[in-house]
Parts: structure tokens; C-alpha cells; sequence
């Protein structure tokens, strides 16, 4: 046990008893509220002078915190409900923090830890924020609560995948892969004259830096309301990232290799497809998944400068304007899904196709 | 002076190039608008007639460079810092809530950096939240959270700059965690020999070896801080900065209003990446760091 983890589990005892205390003075408090308090009180309390140390009970202490919680859960709550959930969050991390430790101890469970716990924090970012929505009385034209956005995504999915299809599928992909196929097709002809790269290389650095986004009412005006003007801001804003990134990949692979290669004979082909695009390919798709996110950005902000009505964009700016926050989260929650997803499969790509590269190696130190 | 030549050369002619597409579409996109002008004028018109007019148009489809030069000149120098035409003014309001996200921006980047260097649970929570927060297109729901922020009382630079602050502390967290991780195991275990403590090992060698990490990063944020103030101005009701001016623009159809907002974004942009890469540049060559 380390002075961290005494330390969360004595200021949960803290909170848990404060807990108890504001809810006898304020009286007429939940008798859930107190309970929980109290088992708490009693599980710090074990932790502190390590009675029966198992890691679960911990867990289950937070746990618990979270069920009571969510039980009483109404809006104006009182002091004690939230000691309570402070309480909880530090037993919960005390779990974390515990479990961590056993992870590096023990091999059999590492995994499926340390794929639990950053699931586990996302819960608690979404319980929390259930929480304070509720708890805290907050109007929905601030902050709609996760279960008011969830009912309102189950909803409108027809709305939502209409959507997704017109900014997701057809501006944002069609821009990404115009985008990022020009790139490296250019950056394969600017790799062969030097004299382009020494030129183009600092230009497009210089405009990967620049709010390109402010491009997207003039795209508008030229290529009209529909998809099109959307894709074309994509296919600028994802062009740079690809193309400055593409030429640095072309040039790491080492001259000792590219020797090696010229003694077999190879033709700039071969040298190109079995050397310097493998060894480019980490930095290619660091530039793919930069995009994959400046994409879906420049398709959305896009769409503010005029569109048809459908789109995640122009719902999002219209049903601000109509205060209707939950389906404004909605079309974020899309929004956020497609991005993460996009971001995941290229990432589990470049684990396929970079599994030789140091950062994908297992570490068996 | 050679090398100097020899470097400038091929940028200068691209930037050429460029200047000299640019012109040529100049004509091509204007002529169509340009060529109807005259037919209902009734004009006879000459090819060297058509590229003089089409580049002199008031509200060009693309406004030929040198017109954007002169629309800058105007609402720069010709105009009173204190109009609501100077662009001076509004580059200046649009400045302002950069620096101020980017300011907060690496503050929150370097301090959840230091968390998460310190501490394991912390490492492995956020870590993979902290990716994801960056997969939301912010920018795209930069305009709601104004309006929210809006009505919750926050108004002026603090909501604009809370975009740029969302956006800046991304590039400065993974810079700092790298760089915070950077020292060699040797460095690490000559200080432990020296019975080094926690705080000592870090104010000694994990933050000095973290400061090329932490500029390289500061130069990403401070670009995409100005992004995010300048999204962030659209939704304001256009009321001012570079981001106002862009939409006021594309409302009234004012081509070389828009381009020449998105020239000074751009220049600015470029003033202060090679700002922070002077203090950079600085920084480490009196640290000794500098190769």
C-alpha cells in the first residue's frame, strides 16, 4: 500500500463521514444516502488499517456509492449527496489506482485492467455529468443531462443518418480520400525533383499552419450549397497534413538500406514500393489520422456558411437556434462516434501494416 | 549568402507560381460574369480588356491578389484603429482571445502532462479520453458553446478563448508527456545514485529535458489557438474579429473583404509561430539544448 493510496482512502473516509454529518444536521435526509456513508465510513476505515485488503472490496465500496447515488438521484439535492459522490469518485480511484498496481505485479489480469480502466473513467465522466444535470437542476438549454440525450438519439436516428450520410459519408469522406490521394500522388512526383521540394516543402508547412477553415464561405460561393462545396474545404484542409508528411516519410528510410537495395539491382520502383513507402508509412498515417479529424471539422464548420437542410452542421446550428440542446448533443454524440471510430480503424490499420515500427512492438522489458 | 540564395530560390518560385495560377484563374473565374457585363452594355470588347476588368471588379468571384493587397492596405494604415472597418481592430480582438486560450491552453496541457508522468491511474485514464476529446470536432460545435456560454452570462473573449483553449492543450499534453519521458534511463539512474527525490529527479531532469518538446508543441497550439478564436468569433452575430469579418463577408457576398481577412489570419498565423520559434529558438541556446 502506498502513502497515495492511504491518502484516497482517508480523504474518502473524510467525505463519507461529512456525508454522514451533513445529512443528520440537515435532517430529513435519504436513509439510502446515510447508509451508503456509513458502508463507506466503514470500508475507509478497513482500507486504513488494512483489514481484509482485497482490491474488490474497494471497488465494490465505489460501486455502491454509485448505486445509492443513482437511486436518490433528484433535482436539488442536498450537501450530504454530494459528499457522497465525492466520496464514491475516491474510492473509485483508490480501485484504479489499487488495480494498477496489481497490473504491473501480476501478468494474468494486466490487459483486461488496463482496458477497464479508461472504460471505467469514461462511466464516471458520464455519471457525474448525470449528476450534476440532475442534481444541480440545470435547464436543458445548457447542458441536457446524458439520459435526456440518449432518449432524444434513440429518437431521431432516421434525422441522424440522414445526417451522417450527407456530412459524414459524402462531404467529409469523399473530401478526405480526394484530399489525401492528390497529396500523396503529389508528394511521390515532388520527392523525384528537389528543386520542388525545397520549394513546396516550406509553403505547404507554412500553409498546414494557416486557419484554412476561413476557406469555407468562399468553397461555398464557388461550388455551391450542397456536398460538393463541403468536400472541397476537406480536400484543402486534409491536402497539406498529407503532402508534407507524405515527403518527410519518403526520405526516412536510411541510405544504408537504399544502398543496399541499389546493390540488387532495384528499379525507383521497387526502391519505392518494397523501402521508402514502408518506412513512410508511419508518417503517413499519422497524416491520415490528423485528417481523419480535420475532415469531419472542415465538413461541419462548412456547413455554417449555407447548406441544404439536412446535415450535421446546419442541424447543429439550427437547432441551437431553437434551443433544443438535446438533439444539438445528439448530432455531437454522431459527430464524436464517426470521429473516434474513423480514428480507430486507422489506428488498428497502421498497427496491421506498421507492425514492424518500435511503437508497435511488444515492450518485453 | 549562397546557402541563403540557394534556400530562398525555389520558395520564391513557387510563391511565383503561385501568384501566376492565381491571376490565370482570376481571369477564368470572372470572365463568364465579366463577358455577360458587356453583352448587355452592348460593349465590343478585346482579350486585354477582359483581363484589365476582370481584375477590377468590385465583387469578384477571386479576387485578383494585388486587389487584396489593396483592400488590406486600406483597412489597415488608411483606416483609424478604432473603426469598426479597420481590420487592425478586429485582428486585434481575434489576437487577444488567442493568446488568452493559448495561454490557458498550455497551463491545463503541461499540468495534466505533469499528472500523467506522475501518475499511473492518471496515465491510463486519460490518456485514451484525452485522444478521444480531440476525435470531437469542437470547432464544429465551437459555435453552440458560445452561444451557451453566452447565456450563462459569459461573454467576450473568456468563451472564445475556452475553444482555443480546447484545441491548444491537445498538442501541448503530448508534447509534454513526451518530453517528460524523454531524459535517458541513465540520466534517470545517475540521478537516483545521487539519492535524488521524486520532486528533485523532476525540477532537474525530466522538465529541463522537456522543454524542446514543450516549444515544438507550443508552435502547433498557438496555430490552431488562432483557429479556434477565429471559428469561434463566427456565431457572435458577426459583431467583431477576423472570424466576424469572414462571415459578414460571405453574407453580403464581399469577396476581397473575406480573402483579405483570411490573408491577415494567415499572416498572423505566421507572426506568431515564428514568434514563439524565436523565443524558442532562444530559450534553448541558453540552455545549452540547441543542435
Amino acid at each position: 500500500m502506498t502513502g497515495f493510496q492511504t491518502l484516497l482512502s482517508r480523504l474518502g473516509v473524510g467525505a463519507a463521514l461529512l456525508a454522514l454529518v451533513s445529512g443528520f444536521l440537515g435532517g430529513g435526509s435519504d436513509m439510502a444516502v446515510i447508509g451508503g456513508s456509513l458502508l463507506l465510513v466503514l470500508a475507509g476505515v478497513r482500507h486504513v488499517y488494512g483489514i481484509l485488503p482485497h482490491i474488490v472490496i474497494d471497488l465494490a465500496a465505489g460501486l455502491v456509492g454509485m448505486a445509492v447515488l443513482l437511486v436518490v438521484l433528484a433535482s436539488g439535492m442536498g450537501a450530504d449527496f454530494w459528499w457522497l459522490l465525492v466520496a464514491s469518485w475516491l474510492f473509485c480511484w483508490l480501485a484504479v489506482e489499487r488495480g494498477m498496481m496489481a497490473s504491473t505485479n501480476t501478468a494474468m489480469f494486466s490487459n483486461v485492467i488496463l482496458l477497464a480502466v479508461p472504460v471505467f473513467f469514461g462511466i464516471w465522466i458520464i455519471f457525474v455529468w448525470q449528476m450534476l444535470a440532475v442534481g444541480l437542476d440545470i435547464p436543458m438549454v445548457l447542458l441536457p443531462s446524458p439520459a435526456q440525450i440518449a432518449v432524444r438519439f434513440m429518437a431521431s436516428t432516421s434525422v441522424l443518418w440522414a445526417d451522417f450520410q450527407q456530412t459524414f459519408l459524402k462531404a467529409a469522406l469523399i473530401g478526405y480520400i480526394l484530399g489525401c490521394g492528390s497529396a500523396f500522388i503529389l508528394a511521390i512526383i515532388i520527392d523525384r525533383v528537389p528543386f520542388l521540394q525545397r520549394g513546396l516543402l516550406p509553403v505547404g508547412n507554412f500553409v498546414s499552419a494557416l486557419p484554412v477553415i476561413g476557406i469555407a464561405p468562399i468553397m461555398v460561393m464557388w461550388f455551391g450549397f450542397d456536398w460538393q462545396s463541403k468536400a472541397a474545404v476537406v480536400v484543402v484542409m486534409t491536402f497539406f497534413p498529407m503532402l508534407v508528411n507524405t515527403v518527410a516519410g519518403l526520405q526516412a528510410s536510411q541510405a544504408m538500406e537504399r544502398d543496399l537495395l541499389r546493390t540488387y539491382a532495384s528499379s525507383y520502383f521497387q526502391l519505392l514500393i518494397n523501402l521508402r513507402l514502408p518506412t513512410a508509412a508511419p508518417f503517413i498515417f499519422n497524416a491520415l489520422k490528423i485528417n481523419s479529424t480535420l475532415a469531419l471539422i472542415g465538413a461541419i464548420v462548412a456547413e455554417f456558411f449555407g447548406t441544404p437542410i439536412v446535415g450535421l452542421g446546419f442541424r447543429i446550428s439550427t437547432e441551437v437556434g431553437r434551443m433544443n440542446l438535446d438533439m444539438v448533443w445528439a448530432e455531437i454524440v454522431v459527430a464524436a462516434l464517426a470521429g473516434s471510430i474513423s480514428y480507430g480503424l486507422l489506428s488498428l490499420l497502421e498497427k496491421q501494416v506498421t507492425f514492424w515500427h518500435p511503437s508497435n512492438r511488444r515492450n518485453h522489458s | 549568402m549562397n546557402a541563403a540564395v540557394a534556400r530562398v530560390f525555389p520558395i520564391a518560385t513557387v510563391v511565383a507560381a503561385i501568384m501566376i495560377v492565381w491571376y490565370g484563374f482570376t481571369v477564368y473565374l470572372n470572365a463568364p460574369w465579366q463577358i455577360e457585363r458587356y453583352e448587355k452594355a452592348g460593349i465590343e470588347w478585346q482579350m486585354e480588356d477582359l483581363v484589365r476588368d476582370t481584375m477590377a471588379l468590385d465583387r469578384p468571384i477571386l479576387p485578383a491578389p494585388h486587389q487584396i493587397a489593396i483592400e488590406i492596405w486600406q483597412t489597415t494604415v488608411e483606416k483609424k484603429i478604432t473603426s469598426k472597418r479597420s481590420l487592425i481592430y478586429h485582428g486585434g480582438i481575434t489576437l487577444s482571445s488567442t493568446l488568452l486560450g493559448f495561454l490557458m491552453g498550455t497551463v491545463l496541457g503541461i499540468g495534466l502532462a505533469v499528472s500523467i508522468v506522475e501518475n499511473r491511474a492518471m496515465d491510463k485514464s486519460l490518456m485514451p479520453w484525452i485522444i478521444t476529446s480531440q476525435t470531437i470536432p469542437i470547432l464544429a460545435i465551437a459555435p453552440m458553446i458560445i452561444v451557451v456560454l453566452n447565456s450563462v452570462g459569459l461573454t467576450g473573449l473568456l468563451p472564445k478563448a475556452l475553444i482555443s483553449t480546447y484545441l491548444s492543450f491537445f498538442p501541448v499534453v503530448v508534447g509534454m508527456v513526451k518530453g517528460l519521458r524523454s531524459p535517458d534511463p541513465m540520466h534517470i539512474d545517475l540521478m537516483r545514485t545521487y539519492k535524488a527525490s521524486r520532486m528533485q529527479l523532476f525540477w532537474k531532469l525530466r522538465l529541463p529535458a522537456s522543454v524542446p518538446f514543450l516549444f515544438a508543441s507550443m508552435k502547433v497550439a498557438i496555430a490552431i489557438s488562432l483557429v479556434g478564436a477565429i471559428v469561434g468569433e463566427l456565431p457572435t452575430g458577426a459583431i467583431a474579429g477576423l472570424g466576424a469579418r469572414l462571415l459578414a463577408g460571405s453574407y453580403y457576398g464581399q469577396t476581397i473583404q473575406i480573402w483579405s481577412a483570411l490573408i491577415s489570419a494567415a499572416c498572423m498565423a505566421a507572426i506568431l509561430i515564428s514568434i514563439v520559434g524565436l523565443i524558442s529558438h532562444i530559450t534553448l541556446k541558453r540552455m545549452g539544448l540547441q543542435q
